[in-house]
C-alpha cells in the first residue's frame, strides 16, 4: 500500500514513515501543502494522512482543491485541534476519516488499512453476503449462519458482526467500532466495546474448532481464519 | 508652575468645563438680549411720553396764543413755569430774546432751529452752571415769536444708567457665579475621576483586591465605579479559577509524568532481558495514554465552557441518544452483575449534540458502574428520560453510597475527587464533563440523593416548538 503523508511537523513525519514502512507499506513525505498538493495529484496513493495545519496550503483546502480535480484517493485527516465540530467540518471537506492528535499508531494504522481497502470496493461493488470460513452473513436478509446452522443476532450485534466482516483480515479498532456501530465519536474509556466483542464472539465462536474473532493486542479485533492470538 | 499650568490644561479639557463654559455662554446671551430688550423699551416709552406731552402743552399754548395774543401767553408761561415740576418754557422773540419762561442759557443757535430735538440747558433760578440735557421743541408762532417747550430728560437718563449698571452687574455676577461653579463641579468631578484612575492603576499594577470608592449618591460615576468593581470582581473570580485549575492540572499531571519517567528510569536502570525491557516501554506507552485522555477531557471542557461547540449543535431526540448509551452499557452492566433498568418517554427533541450528550451520559453511567457498589445489596443502575414541563429530564440513578450533600457542589470542579473513590482508577473529570455539557444546552447537572445512592439529573431544555417570529420587546 502505498501511503502519501502531508505533515510539516518533521518529528512526526520521519516517526509515521518509519512506523508504516515497518508496516511494510511504502510511504512518502511532503512537508508543505503546496507540496503534498503536487505529490497526491500525480503519484498513485493509496491513502493519504492529512495534518490539518499546514504551511502554504492547509489542510482542508487541499482536501478541497484534489476533490475538485476528481482525485478521490480516501484521505485521512490528523488535527491537533478538538473534538465536536473540527470533525465535521474536515469530513464535510472531503476528508474520509478524523483522527484528533495524540493518536496512537495502531489506531493510525488499522484506519488506514480500513481506508485503503475502501478505495477498492464501491458501495455498487460490495458483495450483499460476507463469508469468512464456514460464517457467512446476508446482508439484505439480516441472517447469520455458520456452518449451516442460523445464528440469532441482536440488531446491535448483526451491525457489529457485519462491521468486523466488511473489513475481514483487517485490524479494527475499539472507536472504530464504537464510530460505525454505535455512532459515538469519544474515546470509550472503560471496557464496553470488549463486552459487546466478547458476548458476539461467544455467539460465533463457542462451539466451533477455529475461533474467527480475534483480540490483536494493543489495538483491537481482527475477523480472519488464524489462530487466536498468533499477532501482536 | 508646570504642574499647575498642566493642572489648569487637565481642567481645561474636561467635559465638565467644558459643560460650564457652554452654560455660561448660552445664559450670558439670555441675560444680555432680556435686560437689553427692558431697558431700549423703557427708554422708547418714556421718549414717546415726553414727547406727546410737549406735543399737547405746545397745542394748548399756541392756542392761548392765537386767542389771547402775546400778553395771554407771557401769563401762562410766567404762571407754569412757577408750577412745582414744571416743564421747560421759553418765549422769544424773532431775534431769540427771552420773553418769558423758565430757560436760562441755552447753547448758541438753538433757538434759531425748529422742530424737536435734545440740547443741554439751564434754568433761570438755578445758580450753579453745569447744564441739564432736556429734549425740547421749537415752535414758530405767528407774529415772529418762538415758543420753546422741553422736558428736562436728566431722571431718565439717570434712570436708563442705572439700568446699564445692573445690566453689566448681572452680567458680571453670572460669569462670576458660572465661573466658580463650574470650577468646583469641574474639581469635584475631576477629583473623583483622578482617584478611579489612581485606583485602577494600583489595580493594573497588581493589587487585584483594591476597589473603587462609591461616593453613596447613586449618580452615574456611582454607577459606573459599580460596575467596575461588578467586573473586578468577576476577573477576580475567573482568575481564581483559572488558578485553581492550573495548580490541578500540574498537580494531576505532574503525578502520571513523574510516574512514567519514574518507570523509564526504572527499566533503564535494572531490567536486563528484552521480555523486561518491552514490558517497561508497554506499561510508559500506557501511562502516556493516560495523560492523553486527561489533556483530551480538560480541552473538551474548556471548549465547552468558552462556547465554542455551539456551531456543531443541531436538533436531535434525547431519547434515542439516551437509549443508544444505554444500550452500549447495558453489556457491560451485565458483565458486573448489575441490572440496569431502562425506561425512557418516547420523542423528546432537543437542540444540542448528541455527540455530547452521549459522551455526558458514557461518564455517568461509567460512575454508577465504578462506584454505585454497595456491600449487601445486589447493585442496579436506573436510566430514564422524562418531559417534565419545558425540560428532559434524564436521571442516571445508582444504589451505592451517594455523595454526601456537603461535597456535591465540590466535585463537580474539576480533579475534584472523594477521598473514598482515589483509590479506582479515573481522573476527576467525568462529572465536570457532564456538567459543562448540561451547560453548553443551556441546562443543568443536579446531584441528589437517590435513598441509598447518588442520583444525577441532566435536565436540558426541550426544543422550543416553532412559534411565529415576534419581535422580542413587542411587551413594551
Amino acid at each position: 500500500m502505498r501511503i502519501l503523508i502531508i505533515e510539516d511537523d518533521k518529528e512526526a513525519a520521519s516517526y509515521l514513515v518509519k512506523a508504516f514502512r515497518e508496516a511494510g507499506h511504502v510511504a512518502d513525505h511532503a512537508a508543505d501543502g503546496l507540496d503534498g498538493y503536487a505529490l497526491a495529484e500525480e503519484g498513485d496513493y493509496d491513502v493519504l494522512v492529512v495534518d490539518r495545519m499546514l504551511p502554504k496550503l492547509d489542510g482542508l483546502s487541499l482536501i478541497r482543491s484534489l476533490r475538485e480535480q476528481r482525485v478521490e484517493t480516501p484521505v485521512l485527516i490528523l488535527s491537533a485541534l478538538g473534538q465536536v465540530d473540527d470533525r465535521v467540518k474536515g469530513l464535510r471537506a472531503g476528508g474520509d476519516d478524523y483522527l484528533p492528535k495524540p493518536y496512537a499508531f495502531s489506531e493510525l494504522l488499522a484506519r488506514v488499512e480500513v481506508l485503503s481497502r475502501r478505495r477498492a470496493s464501491t458501495p455498487t461493488t460490495e458483495p450483499t453476503v460476507y463469508r469468512i470460513a464456514d460464517l457467512e452473513l446476508d446482508r439484505l436478509s439480516h441472517r447469520v449462519t455458520r456452518s449451516g446452522q442460523e445464528i440469532v443476532l441482536q440488531p446491535r450485534e448483526f451491525r457489529l458482526l457485519e462491521y468486523l466482516m466488511k473489513n475481514a483480515n483487517q485490524v479494527v479498532t475499539r472507536t472504530m467500532l464504537l464510530e460505525h456501530v454505535w455512532d459515538y465519536h469519544f474515546d470509550p474509556q472503560t471496557n464496553v466495546i470488549d463486552v459487546h466483542v466478547s458476548r458476539l464472539r461467544a455467539k460465533i465462536d463457542k462451539g466451533f474448532d477455529k475461533p474467527l474473532i480475534h483480540t490483536i493486542r494493543g489495538a483491537g479485533y481482527m475477523v480472519r481464519v488464524g489462530q487466536e492470538g498468533d499477532e501482536e | 508652575m508646570n504642574a499647575s499650568m498642566s493642572a489648569l490644561g487637565k481642567l481645561v479639557r474636561t467635559t465638565a468645563f467644558k459643560l460650564s463654559l457652554a452654560y455660561l455662554l448660552i445664559f450670558t446671551i439670555f441675560a444680555f438680549v432680556g435686560l437689553g430688550y427692558v431697558a431700549w423699551n423703557a427708554q422708547r416709552l418714556l421718549t414717546n411720553q415726553f414727547v406727546s406731552t410737549i406735543e399737547s402743552e405746545i397745542n394748548s399754548l399756541s392756542d392761548q396764543y392765537r386767542f389771547g395774543g402775546l400778553r395771554r401767553l407771557v401769563n401762562i408761561v410766567e404762571r407754569r413755569s412757577r408750577a412745582p415740576g414744571a416743564m421747560l418754557y421759553l418765549v422769544t422773540t424773532e431775534a431769540g430774546e427771552r420773553v418769558a419762561g423758565n430757560v436760562g442759557a441755552l447753547p448758541p443757535g438753538v433757538i434759531g432751529r425748529t422742530g424737536q430735538f435734545e440740547t443741554l440747558y439751564n434754568r433761570t433760578d438755578e445758580t450753579e452752571a453745569r447744564p441739564d440735557m432736556a429734549i425740547v421743541r421749537v415752535y414758530l408762532l405767528p407774529g415772529g415769536f418762538r415758543l420753546l417747550v422741553g422736558r428736562d430728560i436728566e431722571e431718565s437718563r439717570r434712570l436708563q444708567e442705572v439700568i446699564y449698571r445692573a445690566f453689566g452687574y448681572s452680567l458680571l455676577f453670572i460669569v462670576v457665579l458660572g465661573c466658580v461653579g463650574g470650577w468646583f463641579i469641574t474639581r469635584r468631578v475631576l477629583k473623583r475621576v483622578d482617584d478611579m484612575t489612581e485606583i485602577t492603576r494600583h489595580i493594573m499594577a497588581g493589587d487585584l483586591g483594591g476597589r473603587l470608592t462609591i461616593a453613596g449618591t447613586g449618580d452615574e460615576l456611582d454607577r459606573l465605579a459599580q460596575n467596575l468593581n461588578d467586573m473586578l470582581d468577576r476577573m477576580g473570580e475567573l482568575m481564581r479559577g483559572m488558578q485553581e485549575v492550573s495548580d490541578n492540572i500540574a498537580h494531576d499531571l505532574k503525578t502520571p509524568l513523574t510516574r512514567l519517567r519514574n518507570k523509564a528510569d526504572e527499566a533503564l536502570r535494572t531490567a536486563s532481558t528484552p521480555d523486561e525491557l518491552k514490558s517497561a516501554l508497554e506499561a510508559t506507552i500506557e501511562e502516556s495514554d493516560n495523560l492523553i485522555r486527561i489533556f483530551n477531557a480538560l480541552l473538551m471542557i474548556a471548549r465547552l465552557e468558552a462556547g465554542n461547540a455551539r456551531d456543531a449543535l443541531a436538533d436531535f431526540d434525547a431519547a434515542e441518544a439516551v437509549r443508544d448509551v444505554a444500550e452500549l452499557y447495558d453489556a457491560l452492566a451485565e458483565e458486573a452483575g448489575v441490572s440496569l433498568d431502562v425506561s425512557v418517554e418516547d420523542d423528546l427533541p432537543i437542540h444540542g449534540s448528541r455527540e455530547l450528550l452521549g459522551q455526558a451520559m458514557a461518564n455517568l453511567l461509567d460512575n454508577a458502574l465504578k462506584y454505585g457498589a454497595s456491600t449487601g445489596a445486589p447493585q442496579a443502575i436506573s436510566v430514564s428520560a422524562q418531559r417534565n414541563g419545558g425540560e428532559v429530564r434524564i436521571v442516571v440513578a445508582d444504589r451505592g453510597p451517594g455523595i454526601p450533600e456537603a461535597e456535591r457542589g465540590r466535585v463537580l470542579e474539576r480533579f475534584v475527587r472523594l477521598e473514598t473513590a482515589r483509590s479506582r482508577p479515573g481522573f476527576g473529570l467525568g462529572l465536570s464533563l457532564a456538567a459543562a455539557v448540561a451547560r453548553l444546552h443551556g441546562g443543568s447537572l443536579l446531584l441528589e440523593d437517590n435513598e441509598p445512592g447518588l442520583r444525577v439529573v441532566l435536565a436540558l431544555p426541550l426544543k422550543a416548538i416553532e412559534l411565529p417570529q415576534a419581535p422580542l420587546q413587542s411587551a413594551a
